[in-house]
């Protein structure tokens, strides 16, 4: 089947640029490999959840257009039903409880889909924010959640019921391990079948309408497939802290995830991750100084500045300044 | 059942809080024609247009497919049934190359199209038809270059390629050639009747002489209503046409002069 193929120069180009994308991606794992040795295993796991987060908030909105303002609804579902599956049965392996979560995320994820994705702009985004407004009322009352309390001392227990987490550089590595998968799921998603067709739907809906292609539908799995790994990455977040809290919750977090996103550069692959860092990094610096108090004004002056004067966000802006010098 | 008629409406009638764009319209087209729908501006064509590919849902009438009622039917379901449309604005993907554009078209039957798990390569199997599409309209030179950073002439065939990506039985085209200079308009034309070729083609224009070069049969609308419908001589000597098209065809011509 591949004999007959066109090899045209685009082609060519694409395979040299695939083959530098490679070892670009081998460096980044050396480094993510090497990094606990240098910072601190715990901010570097915060920071990798928030990216992992922010990723599969991206996934939407750079891929498939689609603005969520509830996204902190699927986070929150994540890590509560981890904790509290991983609190209430002491027997269940920490990678069960990961899944669990993160299925919870992917249900979640399908009925808010369902009733969202058939709105557009504005509306999509009210509609997510009054589903998210709904699910965060919900874990104050459901008894499982620890209201305001929080669910706390979530054990990490051992991985496959072998490998104990209480090690904060062994968490660091499982914790990796689920980035790298679901930033695999997510590059490959972009470069699928699936993909192309979510890049025509995003570049002209009503042609691609007219295509033969039901573009509810593939807004759909795009949007479970988003939500899954926010929860994914909700799930993850509470093994590292062993905490589920309302945090996660509130419509803060689904703001602060759009503030990464567009701060490191929306539609581009690790945009998110180094908006995710920038934003974990400064909360961290922040607390520690005397402008504590300061963080939110401070975050939100660096947001307005970047939607002022560099609107592709840090990496999108890079990707510009590298295309025009060097090609 | 007139099975000699691909496509067919019944008394299909479209109001916009009482005011009707569409009245009454019986249209009827035939299997293997070019079909012009022409008329002054606001006369209703492209809500006719809108109407048979279901992006508007109209409020009476019915529209059948080969004499099979299609009225109820969503836009992407006819256009799996070979009814497949253009539009006004060269529609394309404008960040895809051509060669994309055209391969998103073919990709559809063979049944990945939700498979996120499955790499783009892929769909490389079918770079060798895309490219034969492509030079079908005179595009192959085009195939790696994105389609933002075409000539608009160009972008309008790349769409006809994409279209016939569809294997259409009814190609419904919507001012193929609006927007364009004379030698594009040629090329189009040339092109339109190429691919007209075993097909049926139904398209809205506005340019009088591309409708006499190439139409099988045409159909004048005029607020709404058909005014006269047959071949070009007839029609072009019907007087109330004359009288309908005689204010906006004069502006017409200045606006082109």
């Amino acid at each position: 089947m591949a004999t007959t193929q066109t090899m045209t120069p685009s082609m060519k180009r694409e395979r040299r640029a695939n083959l530098r994308r490679n070892a670009f991606y081998l460096a980044l794992i050396v480094i993510g490999l090497v990094a606990p040795f240098v910072a601190y295993p715990v901010f570097l796991m915060k920071v990798l959840c928030f990216a992992l987060f922010a990723c599969a908030f991206n996934l939407l909105l750079g891929y498939a257009g689609l603005l969520s303002f509830g996204h902190a609804a699927f986070l929150a579902t994540g890590g509560y039903v981890t904790g509290y599956l991983l609190s209430s049965y002491p027997a269940l392996t920490p990678e069960l409880g990961i899944l669990s979560g993160t299925a919870a995320a992917v249900a979640l994820g399908a009925v808010f889909g369902a009733l969202s994705i058939r709105r557009q702009g504005i509306y999509f985004a009210m509609v997510t924010l009054a589903l998210a407004q709904l699910m965060f009322f919900f874990y104050i009352q459901a008894p499982f959640t620890g209201g305001e309390d929080g669910l706390h001392g979530v054990p990490r227990g051992e991985l496959f019921g072998i490998i104990s987490l209480r090690n904060s550089l062994v968490m660091y590595y499982f914790v990796f391990a689920i980035f790298l998968f679901g930033f695999a799921l997510i590059q490959r998603t972009v470069h699928s079948p699936f993909g192309q067709v979510l890049k025509a739907i995003r570049e002209n809906e009503p042609r691609a309408v007219s295509l033969g292609y039901n573009v509810d539908a593939y807004k759909l799995v795009a949007f479970i497939l988003s939500a899954g790994l926010a929860g994914l990455a909700g799930s993850t977040k509470t093994l590292v802290f062993q905490l589920a809290s309302l945090t996660d919750a509130h419509w803060h977090m689904s703001g602060e995830v759009i503030l990464m996103t567009l701060l490191g550069g929306v539609g581009t692959l690790f945009g998110p991750v180094v908006g995710a860092g920038l934003v974990v990094s400064l909360q961290h610096l922040l607390a520690q100084s005397p402008l504590g108090n300061w963080v939110g004004p401070i975050l939100g002056a660096i947001f307005v500045l970047c939607v002022l004067s560099f609107r592709s966000g840090i990496v999108g802006e890079a990707i510009k300044m590298y295309r025009k010098n060097f090609k | 059942m007139t099975q000699e008629f691909i496509l067919e409406t019944r008394g299909l009638t479209k109001q916009f809080r009482g005011f009707t764009a569409v009245d009454d319209v019986n249209l009827q087209v035939r299997e293997g024609h070019v079909h012009a729908l022409i008329g002054p501006n606001g006369a209703g064509k492209t809500t006719v247009f809108n109407l048979l590919t279901k992006f508007l849902p109209p409020t009476r009438g019915e529209i059948l497919y080969r004499g099979r009622p299609i009225t109820g039917m969503k836009a992407n379901e006819i256009a799996r049934l070979g009814l497949v449309r253009s539009f006004q604005i060269s529609a394309v993907f404008a960040h895809m190359t051509a060669l994309e554009n055209v391969r998103v078209a073919l990709q559809r039957p063979i049944g990945t199209s939700f498979h996120f798990w499955k790499s783009e390569r892929s769909l490389e199997h079918l770079n060798e038809r895309a490219v034969e599409l492509l030079d079908e309209v005179g595009l192959r030179d085009y195939a790696d270059v994105l389609t933002v950073e075409m000539p608009y002439g160009r972008k309008r065939a790349l769409e006809v390629a994409t279209t016939l990506a569809m294997d259409p039985t009814l190609m419904l085209l919507d001012e193929p050639t609006q927007g364009m200079g004379a030698e594009d308009v040629d090329r189009i034309v040339e092109l339109i009747r190429r691919v007209a070729q075993g097909r049926t083609v139904l398209m809205v224009e506005h340019n009088l002489s591309v409708v006499s070069r190439l139409c099988d049969r045409i159909t004048v609308l005029a607020r709404g209503a058909v005014l006269a419908e047959g071949d070009y001589e007839t029609v072009s000597a019907d007087p109330r046409v004359r009288e309908a098209y005689m204010g906006s065809e004069a502006a017409a011509e200045e606006a082109s002069a």
